[in-house]
């Protein structure tokens, strides 16, 4: 099932990514208001003999690992560390490459009172705002708000079975069944998988895994993630930088169905006339 | 020589109080706590109340011009849990006499003309999916396109979890709805009102200009059972509510519901900048916002429906018995 290989122990990390796409990878840390929260790795490298900036959840493989960068799992500090950084790479003009594989935000007191709720939607909004190009890569779990703080991205990008859900199986089955022994029917029913986002437009590519799953061949699995990338990119090189910001407002426009008897869809903007500021 | 009587009164069959605030138990008369715009008068406590209600208290009488109340719900996952997505949506429109969760149009708060967006958490738990997303999304264009400020009153348990991811992709598209009004500085304010949680509180309603909150609102993206369970953490006193908000930093102000119109006038106001208006106009608002504010928001709302090539509908919505008010819900537990 897919949710297993998502979560699979061995399944290449953000790290393991950055070490096999990117050259001369120099690390940057903290938040620059209190904290540096390891759940988020970023930094600068050079991807195919360009400069970007990184930007990606951290789960870690051994125990000690995982719960040094708390499964992934960010804090405030974690997502203020990513909007210094976004911010860094559009004075500088720099690409920015994300990578989401987080179970969730972390779910504890400090953390929501330091803020959690805002961390996250500024996050969202400051990626909204970047000219620079900005692609996601969900590379194991998509987990709910936390994993989309890192995805308002112009393409995202999806491995053949990494997931991306609003919510785990286990916490949707335990509120709409009131049993989170639901969990498997939950999973059924949010329908996670790479196959289906790509067929909502949540997701603009599927990158395919060696067999079984990225873990039986990590550097096979990071060559396509950096092929997938490196079109992407080229694509988004072609478009003006204040076009790029506009056309991703729309694509996150796009996304949801409705039905309006007189409005029909694929209707973009009411108000396409308006001036910019 | 005096004799004193005792009495004992003993009704046998006690009068049941018409009311009984949940929060001190003590009783009151319904029409009472109506007229106190459904805050306990005793202990002050603010019950939660419809979309419906929560627009006559806080707009100007009749300058509400909805908008868009037939975008309708799908069901893009033909989702089932215990029930249908659309069996649940059904229900909901029944008990609520509303179309989703949302409902949009034009006002003016205090004199100031604006959109509104209000929140029902009466409707499947307020939860934001497709329909919730895009008619904030209209508000948002509607506000930048016309230069209008937008307000909103958020009240949610998160993201409507029948629609799976595309509900997720609402926390993106509303706050990309931010940018678009940041980017044309539409002056933009939320009012919180209990509960406002998860992918709402994670979106829109905590990047406002000024996000202020009733009190006793409870404000948290995870909440306290999750965390418990998750991280055995014991939860300080007051975790999550709008007063202990408001000293971690997280809110504007904490406003009771009586001052929320003449508060969120006073904010349009400021942010929209320049002069400080005429005393006597100022506090003459409500009949400035009967007269010429409010023919330009019928206007305004005419242009836009003609822009989008459909009828205007919203203009006979208020004579047309919305004053019939819903119910007023309890708190669930």
């Amino acid at each position: 099932m897919t949710v297993e290989i998502a979560r699979h122990k061995g399944r290449p990390r953000t790290r393991d990514y950055i070490g096999y796409l990117i050259e001369g990878f120099e690390e940057l840390r903290g938040d620059r208001l209190r904290a540096d929260d390891p759940a988020i790795v970023g930094g600068l490298g050079w991807f195919r003999g360009r400069a970007v900036l990184v930007v990606g959840h951290q789960k870690g493989k051994t125990l000690d690992e995982q719960e040094l960068h708390s499964w992934g799992m960010a804090k405030p500090e974690g997502y203020r560390k990513a909007q210094r950084l976004f911010a860094l790479a559009e004075r500088h003009g720099l690409p920015v490459l994300s990578f989401v594989d987080t179970p969730g935000a972390y779910p504890g007191v400090a953390a929501e009172e330091g803020g959690q709720a805002r961390a996250i939607a500024d996050t969202m909004l400051k990626m909204a705002r970047l000219s620079v190009p900005v692609i996601a890569t969900v590379i194991g779990e998509g987990g709910s708000g936390g994993a989309l703080a890192l995805a308002v991205a112009d393409r995202v990008l999806m491995q053949e079975n990494a997931t991306y859900s609003v919510i785990t199986p286990e916490g949707c089955a335990a509120i709409l069944w009131r049993d989170a022994a639901f969990a498997p029917q939950a999973a059924e029913a949010l329908k996670p998988t790479a196959s289906h986002l790509l067929e909502l437009g949540v997701v603009e590519r599927v990158v395919a895994e060696p067999r079984g799953g990225a873990h039986h061949n990590p550097e096979v699995a990071a060559a396509s993630v950096g092929e997938a990338i490196a079109e992407a990119l080229a694509e988004l090189d072609g478009i003006a930088p204040q076009e790029r910001r506009r056309r991703r407002r729309e694509r996150f426009q796009q996304l949801g169905q409705w039905s309006d008897p007189e409005l029909p869809p694929g209707t973009l903007s009411l108000f396409g006339g308006y001036t910019t500021g | 020589m005096n004799v004193t009587v005792e009495i004992e009164r003993r009704d046998s069959n006690p009068v049941k109080p018409e009311w009984a605030c949940p929060s001190c138990k003590q009783p009151a008369r319904l029409a009472e706590v109506r007229a106190n715009l459904m805050v306990c008068p005793h202990c002050g406590f603010h019950l939660r109340i419809s979309a419906r209600e929560r627009i006559r208290q806080l707009v100007d009488e009749g300058t509400f011009r909805e908008l868009w109340s037939n975008v309708l719900t799908l069901d893009p996952l033909k989702f089932t849990d215990l029930e249908t997505y659309p069996e649940r949506v059904r229900e909901a429109q029944a008990k609520t006499g509303l179309s989703e969760a949302i409902v949009t149009g034009t006002a003016a708060i205090d004199g100031t003309q604006c959109v509104l967006a209000v929140m029902d958490f009466g409707f499947m738990g307020g939860s934001m999916g497709s329909v919730v997303g895009e008619k904030l999304w209209r508000s948002a264009e509607l506000a930048a396109g016309e230069d209008l400020p937008l307000v909103a009153v958020c009240s949610s348990g998160g993201a409507r979890m029948q629609e799976g991811i595309l509900s997720l992709m609402q926390m993106a598209k509303t706050s990309c709805a931010v940018d678009l009004i940041n980017e044309a500085t539409s002056p933009f304010v939320t009012i919180l009102a209990d509960p406002c949680t998860g992918g709402v509180v994670a979106s829109f309603a905590t990047l406002a200009d000024i996000c202020i909150a009733e009190p006793g609102t409870q404000l948290y993206f995870t909440g306290p059972r999750v965390i418990a369970e998750t991280t055995h953490e014991t939860l300080p006193e007051g975790f999550g509510s709008a007063e202990r908000n408001l000293r971690l930093g997280h809110l504007d102000a904490v406003v009771a519901r009586k001052d929320l119109r003449v508060k969120v006038g006073n904010y349009l106001r400021l942010l929209g900048g320049g002069e400080e208006p005429d005393r006597a106009a100022t506090t003459g608002g409500r009949e400035r916002g009967k007269g010429g504010m409010a023919q330009t928001a019928l206007e305004r709302a005419k242009a836009f429906a003609a822009y989008a090539r459909r009828p205007f509908v919203g203009g006979d919505r208020q004579a047309a018995g919305e004053a019939e008010e819903p119910a007023a819900r309890e708190p669930s537990p």
